[in-house]
């Protein structure tokens, strides 16, 4: 029995069911954790059908397992895609892609929020294969529709982005690579499928550091690529050859992590907006960036194309200086510091000590970064427990 | 802090060697001593392990109790609560318990010399009545099973109190997010962590959770001599399990009020029993001592014999025919072929378990796809 193939299912049912076989090895409820590196043959006919058939069975761990296979399957139906790649880390979905797609003499646009290691991988070393990597400034449809040129193959944002939470018109990002016939990726890992999916606005690949919402518990981490099939074909290739495979045991947190994907999510998203309205109307607070807030520059097109808007929040403290912010973030007691987000704990950091220390002010100030910034990743605790410490933290 | 808080927190304090945002799962059998005869805060995994003291202090803290002991399955749990009584002594229990619980105090614990009366709970004054001067253990569950029948805690725990009698309560079915025994007198409260701790059907555990520092020292003296205890990956996956506690049960009970009330209005149905609903006998003690949701585990007799009602447990998509319950995935069962088969025709009628009878634990899924199902199957 299991979900029937042609029906529409609510998403809390894909979460729990979804890519699964409904009768599992030996009547478990649960898949087995394979922790095999190979795979047997009984016999030398069956090695040769599972060649000449091209058989969907196990061969060698680096090409494939049978965990991954259930939670790619899981996260192609929650994102409303045909097929998905597992990887070891979202950084080596990202690599994936762009050693799959990309040869000497392409190019590739980012909109210049972007993940700024996924930029760096492209800028600092497949510019040593001859790949050349522009970027332009995010959402400005026009400068990056004028940065495409004959030997532009991949356009790339994120959506929203890391801190900024600027949104991307996703049919506008779509339509341009459509018109200069160029693919289209959009990392949607701050926004996941329960608030948005890019597929069904056009764009061609869907990235996810899994490790964040969708695993969800801050205890693995994981990558996926999502999108058409024969699009995906020589990315799984690729996948097999260069082995950033992720492990069976991770694969099953993952998979664990989904069946409660759409009640973390809900939860997620409620304390989000609460915490955003909190912080805008305090008075030590000077802006908030938060798409669920009125106030915040993409909240149009953020409505238009999202259902919620995540546990994500970046904000700016009135009239102070870097130390008077992480005396803030010190005082803290529910969010731990540290970076990453997405898990059911909250953290929190200032962006200018945790990921731009070591560069000159004026490359972050470039950046946008601002030293009176604080980045929350709202968890799914409590959210007077939440407000209530901040509240404290803020006060001093 | 609040219970989701707690559920994140309590327990999962940062790794003060890595820093790590989880804590590691300490896997080990034994602790390296630095000075013979002088003990470290660890000495050997089955008196104590660092995993298992996260999940049992997030436990604690969850119930509002002292301490909590984790233990290889719910059964050791109760196994553990039974062996602090001695030959001659007496257990006072509710007739609507689990199985296991009845087959553990009938077919072990006799053996030991200790005597058993088995009362209707629902009726606290049943309890005092079978309370004698030997009587030693009160044992209740409520909900029920899989009867659903309510007892009212705060009552037996009066009563237990006034006779200097312990009771224990078996909390698997309510879970900490709707009943929290302790605030209502309990002595002990007892899980099978198998069940909506963990959450996924993929961890086997036992808990139990006092306020009495005494009585956990007794508990776990007895724990460590019979070597009862949580696994380090149980533990782990069970903590894991308990951060989205919350949110499960809370979205586990609505849809299973939503499916009581579908079912209730079905004329293919003759009886709902689900505390949720008015009608329901002991709805209104539920009402008080459950917080802001009447469970997902709900049974129902349909208009049909025993042969329809195995078709129908045989003919759902999304609810999958398996005993167990609360877990993320929807199960459903008819006790009188499955759970309860074990009693005799007779003695089952007796106890309400009619062959017409289903059982279903809701899981979250979405409720309109689980209500579509039934329909789809009380049809076949
Ligand atoms: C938006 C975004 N994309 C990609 C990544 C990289 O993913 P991972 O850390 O899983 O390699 C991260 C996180 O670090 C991220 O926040
Ligand atoms: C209410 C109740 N109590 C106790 C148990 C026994 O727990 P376990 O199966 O973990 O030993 C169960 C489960 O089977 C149960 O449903």
């Amino acid at each position: 029995m299991g979900l029937e193939k042609n029906r529409q299912y609510g998403d809390s049912t894909v979460s729990v069911h979804g890519g699964e076989a409904h009768h599992k090895a030996l009547d478990s409820i649960t898949d087995p954790v394979v922790m095999a590196s190979t795979y047997t043959f009984s016999d030398t006919q069956s090695v040769i059908d599972y060649i000449e058939e091209n058989q969907q069975r196990g061969e060698y761990g680096r090409y494939g397992n049978p965990n991954e296979a259930v939670v790619e399957s899981k996260l192609a139906q929650l994102e409303a895609g045909e097929d998905a790649v597992l990887y070891s880390s979202g950084m080596a979905a990202i690599v994936g892609v762009i050693m799959a797609k990309l040869s000497a003499g392409d190019e590739v646009v980012f909109f210049d929020e972007c993940y700024h290691r996924s930029r760096e991988f492209c800028s600092k070393h497949m510019s040593r294969f001859g790949v050349v990597t522009r970027q332009v400034e995010a959402c400005n449809y026009d400068a990056m529709e004028a940065a495409i040129t004959p030997n532009t193959k991949l356009l790339v944002s994120e959506s929203p982005t890391n801190p900024h939470l600027s949104v991307v018109d996703l049919d506008r990002f779509a339509a341009i690579g459509k018109r200069n016939n160029v693919e289209t990726l959009i990392d949607a890992t701050l926004a996941t499928p329960y608030n948005c999916r890019p597929l069904i606005h056009g764009v061609d690949y869907v990235l996810h550091s899994a490790t964040k919402y969708l695993a969800g518990h801050n205890d693995l981490l994981a990558g996926v690529i999502i999108g058409d099939r024969v699009k995906l074909e020589d990315i799984r290739y690729l996948r097999g050859i260069l082995g950033s495979i992720n492990s069976a045991h991770n694969c099953y947190l993952l998979q664990r992590g989904l069946k409660t994907f759409d009640v973390r999510m809900a939860r997620h998203n409620a304390n989000g907006q609460a915490v955003a309205e909190f912080l805008e109307q305090h008075p030590r607070v000077e802006k908030v960036y938060y798409p669920g807030l009125a106030s915040h520059k993409y909240h149009d097109i953020a409505r238009a194309q999202m259902s919620g808007f995540g546990g994500l929040i970046t904000f700016e403290v009135q009239d102070a200086d870097w130390r008077q912010t992480a005396d803030i973030v010190d005082r803290c007691r529910i969010p731990k510091i540290g970076p990453s987000l997405g898990g059911v704990e909250s953290l929190i950091e200032q962006p200018m000590v945790m990921s731009y220390y070591e560069l000159p002010a004026t490359e972050r100030a470039s950046y946008g970064i601002k030293d009176n910034m604080i980045r929350m990743a709202i968890g799914i605790e409590d959210t007077q427990d939440l407000i209530d410490d901040l509240d404290q933290a803020l006060k001093g | 802090m609040k219970f989701r808080t707690k559920a994140i927190h309590v327990g999962n304090q940062r790794c003060q060697t890595t820093g790590a945002v989880v804590p590691p799962i300490h896997l080990a059998s034994t602790y390296v001593q630095t000075h013979p005869g002088e003990w470290g805060d660890y000495d050997y995994s089955r008196s104590g392990n660092p995993t298992r003291d996260n999940m049992e202090d997030t436990l604690a803290a969850l119930e509002g109790g002292c301490d909590a002991l984790a233990f290889a399955s719910g059964m050791a749990a109760t196994h553990c609560v039974t062996m602090l009584l001695s030959a001659g002594d007496h257990i006072v229990a509710g007739t609507d318990i689990y199985g296991g619980t009845y087959r553990l105090f009938h077919k072990i614990c006799n053996r030991a010399g200790i005597e058993i009366t088995l009362v209707d709970a629902s009726q606290p004054a049943n309890i005092a009545k079978g309370i004698q001067d030997n009587t030693k253990l009160v044992w209740i569950e409520s909900p029920g099973n899989p009867l659903l029948s309510i007892t009212d805690i705060k009552a037996c725990a009066d009563i237990a109190k006034q006779a200097g009698v312990l009771i224990g309560i078996d909390n698997t079915f309510a879970s900490p997010v709707l009943t929290r025994p302790l605030e209502l007198g309990i002595d002990i409260v007892m899980h099978s962590a198998t069940k909506y701790l963990g959450g996924h059907s993929d961890a086997l555990g036992g808990a139990l959770v006092v306020q009495d520092p005494d009585l956990r020292e007794k508990l776990y003296f007895i724990q460590n001599a019979t070597g009862n205890c949580m696994s380090p990956l149980d533990s782990f996956l069970i903590s894991r399990g308990m951060k989205t506690l919350d949110l499960r049960v809370r979205a586990q009970s609505e849809s299973a009020l939503s499916i009581a009330k579908y079912l209730d209005d079905d004329p293919r149905i003759s009886r709902v029993l689900y505390p949720g609903l008015p009608a329901f006998p002991g709805h209104s003690i539920a009402a008080q001592q459950m917080d802001g949701g009447f469970g997902a585990m709900l049974s129902f007799e349909i208009v049909g014999d025993f042969e329809q009602a195995k078709r129908v447990t045989a003919s759902t998509r999304l609810f999958q025919l398996a005993v167990s319950l609360g877990a993320v995935e929807s199960l459903i069962e008819q006790p009188a072929s499955m759970s309860h088969a074990s009693y005799d025709r007779e003695d089952r009628l007796a106890h309400g378990i009619n062959d017409e009878l289903i059982r279903l634990s809701v899981g979250l899924e979405d409720v309109d796809d689980l209500i579509a199902d039934l329909d789809q199957a009380l049809d076949c």
